[in-house]
């Protein structure tokens, strides 16, 4: 027989050793699909973890590249708490760059000082607004918030795709679905310091994000309304009894994870592409859901998370670059690292005994005879 | 922190060093792919490319392809990271690299962006294209005389100029060989999708069409066509395998002529991008007469439809421009005067139209 038993604390030395040692199978077992594939498994190894960040500008990239995922996930992650499962994020990034991206092409001409605040705040609202759709659903009849809020991610996907086609598209464009670029007050700068310089394509966004970060995990841990959250989420009935309303804490989750995922969405294209396009998120607002999981639901554990998962993406071009490695191995080893991870995660969580029948009995005995 | 940013700012000075410092031998040159190659159509075609550049070159030049790479901030840090590991030519294989691949051309004066159906250019930025139009009009040419019920579908991607040059030049050539024929127009707003072109392919069918064409990239509406009996071309690569008993003939991309020469001029020093960013000149669009454009053999069809198509062939290599007036729209108004014929720049700007034989009205 094999029992999982809970543990009630989960020691932080436990957390660092099961994912050191998901991280360390994820690499045997990587190594031996490269191997089987007829590459050089340290070669590839190299490629996919080490040479993407080997450079400077690479670090840079990374933090890109991670960017959009830490916002988005640092929001989920008190949806998530609140057992409330906005698995929409991606809907909500796209209304954000809509809502923001408005702002830059048809209010582009209010004072250049002000025009990133109010596409920041346009960005939020939309993706607030987005979540405030199953939230109302489900707070007024009880639907599914998994089910609504992913499938607005495809009503909005549509809709950004129809915009760009239509109404919003540049008429210089030679009928190819892109907006006008956005002014340059629009843009997001790149962070270029006094005496050092600009540090390749690192962003403010990225500074932002970090920040974004650190405010979430301070909210969650040392406010009321991160309590909340989180007694809603554990125990609800416990909750209640305490004058909690699920309703509000419903309302409230989904508009900062949807807020978030805007957030996102208005960073993305201000950053780091400059106008609206058919496709301006690639899966950010799914693959944030694996961040927030990874990082235990922890806003400060989403930064490094979301700096892991970029980086196997980023490997995945290196490797392609360097060795000819086909993309979809790539997915192949994300896939094994998410698993590796999560079934870490069970033994952090439960405390395994094994025993053979009538071994509980002897056991029992043993106890006696030595007490 | 502070100290990682130090690092950061060392490795961008060392890295400006390095740059400066490369080293010619062998020529490197990069590729990107929207989708992973597989065996048909678009990319597929592209690969062919890469690797007949590979084997005409030998160890001249070395050659690295990344698939998969999505059209935003990612082809943008790819094309980078391509520059940066010393490829002296990166050919953008998909429209929507096409900004980001000038943001980086900015910033790598020294490296040659080839970038393949846009229309933005810089001073190291050039763009190469094929005139698919020229097949699509041989193509209605055999539709026209195909067709018994006179319905001929046509699955559309997006409503670009391509888009537009490729349908009228099918309505154009249709026309010529049928005045009663007519075709029915799908946009499916998509390049490759082999569920929305064969459901549109299906719709088609069930409204009568008997000869099928398509702008899009999967072989979903020739295998439609297949089960149906009917007729259709194959797009990008010969589709033969697929429908052998419905493809008329395939237009196949041919980019390694291009390839090939853009190379060789790197390698000679007389590589360039032409006189400016608004047409054509110096930059390369060539179609059936340099063999960019392929037709596949003519099968599936009586004598003389093949004979039709021969000539009409024969003649496009032969310089003949499809868009030469008098031209009618759908709605009887003149667009192209007589006397008058389009011009590259004008093939960009001056295509928005539904020609006589085309149903319905254009999109937005």
């Amino acid at each position: 027989m094999i029992n999982l038993v809970p543990r009630k604390e989960i020691p932080l030395r436990l957390t660092l050793m099961t994912t050191g040692i998901a991280v360390a199978l994820t690499l045997v077992a990587g190594a031996g699909i490269f191997a089987i594939l007829g590459y050089d498994p340290l070669a590839a190894l190299y490629q996919f973890f080490i040479a993407p960040v080997s450079r400077g500008y690479q670090i840079a990239d990374l933090f890109v590249k991670a960017c959009p995922l830490i916002i988005i996930a640092s929001g989920l992650v008190f949806s998530y708490r609140a057992n409330v499962w906005n698995i929409g994020a991606e809907g909500q990034m796209i209304f954000g760059a809509l809502f923001s991206g408005y702002v830059a092409l048809y209010w582009g001409g209010m004072p250049a000082p002000l025009l990133l605040p109010v596409m920041i705040l346009a960005g939020m609202l939309g993706g607030l607004v987005w979540a405030m759709i199953p939230a109302i659903l489900k707070t007024r009849f009880n639907t599914n918030e998994i089910l609504v809020s992913l499938m607005l991610t495809y009503v909005a996907a549509l809709f950004i795709d129809w915009t760009v086609r239509g109404p919003w598209r540049d008429p210089m464009s030679f009928g190819f679905p892109l907006t006008p670029m956005y002014p340059d007050a629009g843009l997001i700068s790149k962070v270029d310091l006094p005496g050092v310089g600009r540090l390749a394509q690192l962003h403010w966004g990225v500074v932002g994000a970090l920040l974004l970060a650190v405010v979430a995990w301070f909210v969650l841990r040392h406010t009321m309304v991160g309590f909340q959250v989180k007694v809603m989420g554990d125990a609800p009935r416990a909750g209640r009894f305490a004058g909690f309303r699920p309703a509000l804490v419903t309302i409230l989750v989904l508009s900062i994870s949807g807020g978030a995922a805007g957030l996102a969405g208005m960073v993305e294209v201000s950053a780091n592409i400059g106008q609206l396009q058919p496709n301006i998120s690639f899966g950010y607002g799914f693959t944030a859901i694996i961040v927030a999981f990874l990082a235990r639901l922890n806003p400060m554990a989403v930064i490094i998370a979301g700096l892991v998962v970029a980086l196997a993406e980023m490997g995945g071009d290196a490797a392609q670059i360097a060795m000819g490695i086909p993309k979809v191995v790539t997915g192949v080893f994300k896939g094994i690292l998410l698993f590796m991870l999560l079934a870490g995660e069970t033994f952090n969580r439960y405390h395994v005994e094994f025993r053979l029948p009538g071994a509980a009995a002897r056991a029992a005995a043993k106890e006696g005879s030595g007490a | 922190m502070k100290k990682m940013i130090k690092m950061m700012a060392l490795s961008v000075a060392a890295l400006g060093m390095s740059v400066g410092a490369a080293v010619a031998d062998p020529l490197k040159v990069g590729f990107l792919y929207l989708t992973t190659p597989g065996d048909h159509g678009w990319t597929y075609a592209h690969e062919l490319a890469r690797q007949e550049v590979q084997a005409h070159f030998g160890d001249k030049v070395e050659t690295t392809f990344v698939e998969n790479v999505p059209e935003g901030p990612d082809a943008e840090r790819v094309v980078r990271e391509l520059a940066r590991q010393g490829n002296q030519v990166i050919f953008g294989t998909s429209f929507g690299y096409m900004d980001p691949m000038l943001k980086v051309s900015k910033e790598f004066p020294d490296v040659k962006f080839e970038h393949i159906t846009g229309y933005k250019r810089s001073g190291n930025m050039a763009t190469g294209n094929i005139r698919f139009y020229e097949g699509r009009y041989v193509q209605g040419i055999v539709a026209g005389m195909m067709t018994k019920s006179n319905k001929i579908g046509y699955i559309a991607p997006f409503p670009i100029p391509e888009a537009y040059q490729g349908l009228n030049a099918f309505a154009i050539g249709m026309r010529e060989a049928n005045p009663d024929a007519e075709i029915m127009v799908i946009w499916a707003n998509t390049w490759a999708d082999p569920v929305k072109e064969a459901d549109a392919a299906k719709v088609l069918v069930a409204q009568g069409a008997d000869v099928m064409a398509q702008h899009t990239d999967t072989p979903a509406m020739l295998q439609t066509a297949e089960k149906a009996g009917i007729h259709g071309f194959g797009q990008a690569s010969d589709m033969k395998e697929f429908a052998p008993n419905a493809q008329l003939f395939s237009s196949v991309n041919n980019w390694a002529p291009y390839y090939i020469q853009k190379i060789e001029q790197v390698l000679d020093g007389s590589w360039s991008t032409g006189d400016g960013p608004d047409h054509w000149g110096g930059n390369t669009w060539k179609g059936m007469a340099d063999n960019y454009l392929e037709l596949t053999a003519f099968e599936n069809m009586p004598d003389d439809v093949k004979a039709a198509a021969e000539a009409a062939a024969a003649k496009v290599k032969g310089g003949h421009n499809i868009f030469t007036g008098p031209i009618k729209d759908n709605k009887g108004n003149v667009v192209i005067k007589a006397g008058d014929a389009l011009d590259d720049g004008r093939l960009w700007s001056d295509v928005f139209f539904y020609a006589e034989g085309i149903q319905g009205e254009m999109p937005g």
